[in-house]
C-alpha cells in the first residue's frame, strides 16, 4: 500500500468524491424515481390513447361527462377541472417558494409555504373525490344494448338531454333487490337502478318527444341523434338500464372510458395523497428545526421535486382526459 | 449547496430580478396557457375543429403543444432543471421522450389497425 501515491482528490478521477452531475445522491435518486414513474404514467396514458383510437368514432365526449361544479346546478363543462388544475399549479408555486426560502435558510417562510402547499394538495384530493362521486352517481341514466353499447335520451323539443326520470313510467311491478343472504353469494345483485327496463321502454313509447342518441360521433363532432322511427327500432336492442358508472357499466358511453378514468385519475390521486403525507412529514421536520440543525434544506427540495412531478402528470392527465 | 439561478425565460427575452419574481412570472404564464386551453375547449372554434393534421383535429394538436409548453416550464423552472448541469438535464428529459415516442407510435398505429378491422372486417360489434 505504501507504493500507492495519493495526491489530491481533484486529480484522481477514480478515487471517488467526484460529482459529474453536480447533484447530491438523494436528488439523483429522486430523479431516477421520477423518470421511472413518468414512464409508468406514460404507459397508462398511451394505453388510454390505444383504446380511444380503437373506438375513435364512439368515444364519450369529455365536455358532456364532466359538467358539474359543487354547489351549482346547471351545465358547466370543464370549469371545475380547470379550477383543480389551477389549485395544483398554485400549490406547486408555494412549494418552489418553500424551496427558495430554504436555500436562504428562512425557517418561518418555509413553514408557511409548506403549510399552503399541503392545503392546496388537500383541496385537490378532496375535489377529485367529489369528481369521482359525481361520476359514479351518474347524470341522466341510459340503456345498454346486447352489444354493450349505450343509448342515451334527448328531448326533441329542447335538444337537451333527458333523464330517465323525465319520461319513465312507474309500473306496478314487484322488484326486490336480490341479496346475498337470500341465495348463493355469487348471485348477489351489484346495484339496482331506479327504473326497470320495462318501465323505461314503456315510458319511451308513451312520450313522442323523446329521441335516442347513440354513441357514434357525426361529422359535426356531436353524438348522432336518431329519428323517432329509428329510436323505436333501436329500443328493441336494449338489454338493461344503466345509471352512473363503475368498472363494469358506464352510462356515459364506452366502458373503457370509465375504467381508464378510475385507473388513471385514481393512480394520480394516490400520488397526490402520498405527496401530501410526505409533505406533512417534512413540514413537521421543518418546524422541529431538523434542517436548521443539518445546515441545509435539501430535503424540502427533494419532496418539492416529487410534488412538482405530481403537478406535471396532472397537466397531461388534464389534457388527455378532459381537453382532447 | 451553491445555487445560482438562471433568471431568464423565453430564451432571454424576459429577465427577472430575483428567483421569487421568476416563480410568480412562470405562474402567470402557466395560468394564461391553462386559461387559453379551457377557453378553446369551451368555444371550440370551427377553424380548429374542421381542419385536420395527421388525422387529428387542429384543436387537439394545439392542446397537446400547449401541454408540452406547460410541462417544459414546470420542469425547467419549478423543478429547476434550468439550473442543473446539461448532462443531468439531458439524461432526465431525453430518456422518457425517446421511449414514450416509440410507445405512442406503436400503440396508436396498432389501435388504428384494430379500428379498421372493427369497421371493415365483417365484424359486428354495434348491436
Amino acid at each position: 500500500m505504501d507504493s500507492t501515491v495519493t495526491t489530491g482528490a481533484e486529480d484522481n478521477v477514480w478515487g471517488g468524491g467526484n460529482r459529474p452531475l453536480g447533484a447530491s445522491y438523494g436528488k439523483l435518486m429522486m430523479w431516477f424515481f421520477i423518470v421511472s414513474d413518468a414512464l409508468t404514467f406514460s404507459g397508462f396514458l398511451v394505453s388510454y390513447g390505444f383504446s380511444r383510437f380503437k373506438f375513435i368514432e364512439t368515444w364519450p365526449i369529455a365536455d358532456e361527462v364532466f359538467t358539474h361544479v359543487p354547489f351549482f346546478h346547471g351545465n358547466y363543462p370543464m370549469y371545475y377541472v380547470a379550477f383543480m388544475t389551477f389549485i395544483l399549479i398554485m400549490s406547486s408555486v408555494t412549494m418552489v417558494l418553500a424551496v427558495d426560502a430554504g436555500h436562504r435558510m428562512m425557517k418561518n417562510r418555509v413553514i408557511w409555504y409548506m403549510f399552503l402547499t399541503i392545503i392546496g394538495g388537500a383541496i385537490f384530493v378532496g375535489s377529485q373525490a367529489w369528481e369521482w362521486a359525481t361520476f359514479i352517481k351518474g347524470d341522466f341514466g341510459a340503456l345498454e344494448t346486447k352489444g354493450g353499447r349505450i343509448l342515451q335520451f334527448v328531448n326533441a323539443e329542447t335538444g337537451e338531454r333527458a333523464a330517465l326520470a323525465d319520461f319513465s313510467k312507474t309500473l306496478p311491478e314487484e322488484r326486490v333487490k336480490h341479496e346475498g343472504s337470500n341465495g348463493i353469494w355469487y348471485q348477489k345483485e351489484g346495484y339496482k337502478t331506479s327504473y326497470s327496463l320495462n318501465e323505461v321502454v314503456e315510458g319511451f313509447k308513451a312520450s313522442p318527444n323523446i329521441l335516442i342518441r347513440t354513441e357514434t360521433i357525426n361529422e359535426e363532432g356531436e353524438k348522432t341523434l336518431l329519428t323517432r322511427q329509428e329510436s323505436l327500432a333501436k329500443l328493441k336492442d336494449a338489454k338493461l338500464v344503466v345509471e352512473g358508472a363503475n368498472l363494469i357499466r358506464n352510462e356515459y358511453g364506452s366502458r373503457l372510458f370509465a375504467d381508464f378514468f378510475f385507473f388513471i385519475t385514481g393512480f394520480h390521486g394516490f400520488h397526490v395523497f402520498s405527496g401530501v403525507v410526505i409533505n406533512v412529514i417534512i413540514f413537521f421536520n421543518v418546524i422541529l428545526g431538523t434542517y436548521e440543525r443539518r445546515g441545509h434544506y435539501e430535503m424540502v427540495e427533494k419532496v418539492g421535486l416529487y410534488w412538482h412531478f405530481v403537478d406535471l402528470v396532472w397537466v397531461f392527465v388534464f389534457t388527455f382526459f378532459y381537453l382532447v | 449547496m451553491a445555487h445560482e439561478h438562471k433568471l431568464e425565460i423565453f430564451r432571454g427575452l424576459l429577465k427577472f430580478k430575483s428567483n421569487t419574481q421568476k416563480i410568480w412570472g412562470v405562474l402567470a404564464f402557466l395560468t394564461l396557457v391553462t386559461a387559453i386551453e379551457v377557453g378553446l375547449g369551451i368555444a371550440k372554434p370551427e377553424l380548429f375543429t374542421k381542419n385536420y393534421f395527421l388525422g387529428m383535429k387542429l384543436l387537439n394538436w394545439i392542446f397537446i403543444i400547449l401541454t408540452l409548453v406547460k410541462a417544459y416550464y414546470i420542469a425547467w423552472d419549478f423543478m429547476h432543471l434550468r439550473d442543473e448541469k446539461s448532462a443531468l438535464r439531458r439524461a432526465i428529459v431525453w430518456t422518457p421522450i425517446f421511449l414514450v415516442s416509440y410507445l405512442i407510435f406503436i400503440l396508436l398505429f396498432e389501435a388504428d389497425y384494430i379500428y379498421n378491422v372493427f369497421k371493415d372486417g365483417f365484424l359486428s360489434w354495434n348491436f
